[in-house]
Formats: C-alpha cells, sequence, structure tokens
C-alpha cells in the first residue's frame, strides 16, 4: 500500500516538473527578449527560483524599469513562498543546516501543492512529493532556462500548446484533495473571488498573496478540528 | 559601476531576497505554530493561496480578467477530478483542450 502510494507521488512529482520545466523555455526566450545575456538568465533561474519572480524581474526590465524595481517586484511576488514554508512545517520538520537550506531553495508552488496534495495520514508521501517536486522542477527548470536563452525567439509561445491551462488544471489537481470538507470549499471559493476581484485594480502579486487575509479569518475562529485542512 | 554591472547586483539581490523569504517561513519558531489559531491559519493558508493561483492563471491576462480556452481546460479538468481521473490525465487533457481551442481560433 505505502509503495503504491509513493510511486503515483513520484509520478505526480515528475509529471509537473516536466510541465514546469518547459515554461523555462520561455522564461529563457523572455529574459534574453528583455535584454539580460544567457548568464544573467540562467543566474536568475539558479538564485530566484520562483517562476513568478522571474518572469516579474524580466518584465520589469524588458519594459525600461530601473534594475531595483525589478527587484522589489520579483521579492513582493515571492512572499507567497515564505508562508508556504509555515505550511510545510508539520511535515517537513524537523530540519537542520544545509538540509533546511535546501528545503527552503525549493519551497516553490509546485514542491508545496505536490506535498499537501498526498494524504495526511502519510507523511513520507508528503515529503517525498516535496523533495522529488522540488529537485525536480529546479533541475527541469535551469536546464531548459538555458534552452530558452539559447534559442531566443526562435520557439514559439507556450500557450499555443495548452501549457498555460495545463498549468491551472495541475495546480487545480493538486488542490483538490484539501477540499474535502465545506469550510476548505467556502475557503478556496472566497480565495478565488477575493483574487479575482483584486487583479483589475492591484500590481501582480497582490491578488494572490491578499487570499491569505481569507485563511486568517477562516483560521481565526474555532473550526471543528475535522474542518480544518491537514 | 556599469549597467552591466548593476544588473548583476540586482539579480544577485533578487536571489537573496527569495532564498530569505523562503527560508523565514521553514523558520517560523514551533512555539508559534504550536499556538492553535496559528496552525489552523497555516494550515488553510495553503489552500487559500493555491486556490487563488487557479483563479488567476485561470481568468487573468495581465490586469485584465478574460474567459478563453484556459477556462474550458480547467472546466473540463474539474469533471475528470469529480470523476477520479488520474492526475497527468487531468493535466494533459487540459493542455488538449486549451490547444485545440487555439488551433480552432478561439481564445
Amino acid at each position: 500500500m505505502a509503495r503504491v502510494s509513493l510511486d503515483a507521488t513520484r509520478q505526480q512529482a515528475l509529471s509537473v516538473s516536466l510541465a514546469t520545466g518547459a515554461y523555462g523555455l520561455s522564461f529563457g526566450a523572455l529574459s534574453v527578449a528583455a535584454g539580460l545575456d544567457v548568464w544573467q538568465t540562467c543566474a536568475l533561474s539558479l538564485l530566484v527560483f520562483s517562476g513568478g519572480s522571474q518572469f516579474a524581474f524580466v518584465g520589469v526590465i524588458g519594459a525600461g524599469g530601473h534594475p531595483f524595481s525589478a527587484v522589489a517586484t520579483s521579492t513582493f511576488l515571492g512572499l507567497r513562498n515564505g508562508f508556504y514554508g509555515v505550511g510545510l512545517a508539520p511535515v517537513m520538520r524537523p530540519m537542520r543546516g544545509w538540509r533546511r537550506a535546501a528545503a527552503a531553495q525549493v519551497t516553490i508552488d509546485e514542491s508545496t501543492a505536490v506535498a499537501l496534495a498526498q494524504p495526511a495520514e502519510d507523511p513520507d508521501a508528503r515529503r517525498t512529493g516535496f523533495w522529488w517536486t522540488g529537485i525536480g522542477v529546479f533541475l527541469g527548470w535551469n536546464a531548459i532556462t538555458l534552452v530558452g536563452a539559447l534559442l531566443g525567439s526562435r520557439i514559439g509561445d507556450p500557450a499555443d500548446w495548452g501549457l498555460d491551462a495545463a498549468a491551472a488544471a495541475a495546480f487545480l489537481a493538486l488542490v483538490w484533495p484539501r477540499l474535502a470538507h465545506r469550510r476548505a470549499q467556502a475557503v478556496a471559493a472566497a480565495s478565488c473571488v477575493l483574487a479575482l476581484a483584486l487583479t483589475p485594480i492591484t500590481p501582480a502579486g497582490v491578488p494572490v498573496l491578499a487570499a491569505a487575509a481569507v485563511a486568517i479569518v477562516a483560521g481565526w475562529g474555532h473550526p471543528r478540528a475535522e474542518e480544518v485542512p491537514e | 559601476m556599469s549597467a552591466y554591472a548593476w544588473m548583476w547586483v540586482a539579480i544577485v539581490a533578487a536571489g537573496v531576497l527569495s532564498f530569505a523569504t523562503k527560508l523565514a517561513g521553514h523558520s517560523v519558531p514551533e512555539s508559534w505554530l504550536e499556538n492553535p489559531r496559528v496552525h489552523r491559519i497555516a494550515a488553510f493558508v495553503t489552500v487559500s493561496l493555491l486556490s487563488a493561483l487557479v483563479a488567476v492563471q485561470t481568468f487573468a491576462s495581465g490586469r485584465t480578467l478574460v474567459i478563453d480556452a484556459r477556462l474550458a481546460a480547467v472546466a473540463v479538468a474539474a469533471v475528470l477530478l469529480w470523476r477520479r481521473a488520474p492526475f497527468i490525465v487531468v493535466v494533459a487533457v487540459a493542455a488538449g483542450v486549451a490547444a485545440g481551442l487555439r488551433a480552432l481560433g478561439w481564445g
């Protein structure tokens, strides 16, 4: 039983890594188009390693913005990764030293989502999901960033392959098992509505981050234990 | 310093700040997390952030909201998830629906 669930976890981790890696192609190409060189493009993927933040960074540069406003925008878009570390605490701790540093570097949407999509009663599967997805995406994203930077504008738009919709569907599939109870469903629905309401009127990054307010409201009162997603 | 060197400074700064943000989450003291309220909020936070991410990825195009092939793809994905289809099938079919609709000239 444990073996079957671990194998399904690794499959999920690998398919997420492949799909995300494909996005590295468009990041590499966009970054070079924005005026960064191949080394700078690869350094962004290695050091920042958070898709939304990186696209924002090169977006600001490409639009003629100051490098420091690129840093600010990129950092702001990465703030949600800090919340992920808190949400992952029951699964990942205790961690120290290099292990904690490595886990931090690969704490992103994908690794968090795959980890928490595994059954709560199987912490081993959750840790496997986190590490396989985190390391898998890290390898794929960095390798394919380089390819995209070298190919530049010769590659097409990932949207032509439906990869943007595939990313949304993957995150929906990953959050799905955590929506068993009505309170979690209400939190998800309210978060969607809030994020969409804020999209036209706030800078990129705010809509998703603001959804944390919904979680604070939901967890503040005294929901019964079974209503809280584990 | 040249513009090229400043770009490197910015890249390293963005990397350091990104890492610091991620590490901060993993470094929240255990005693805070033992507070039941913080524990509940942390449990809901991932659901709310990931749900908001799905919504934004489905409807947002820059700062405008649009209905296009992504919505059709995500709707098909939701039906497949409800029918308990495997993860890889859900993702592949969603990509296929969006790519197909766009090839037909919609969205």
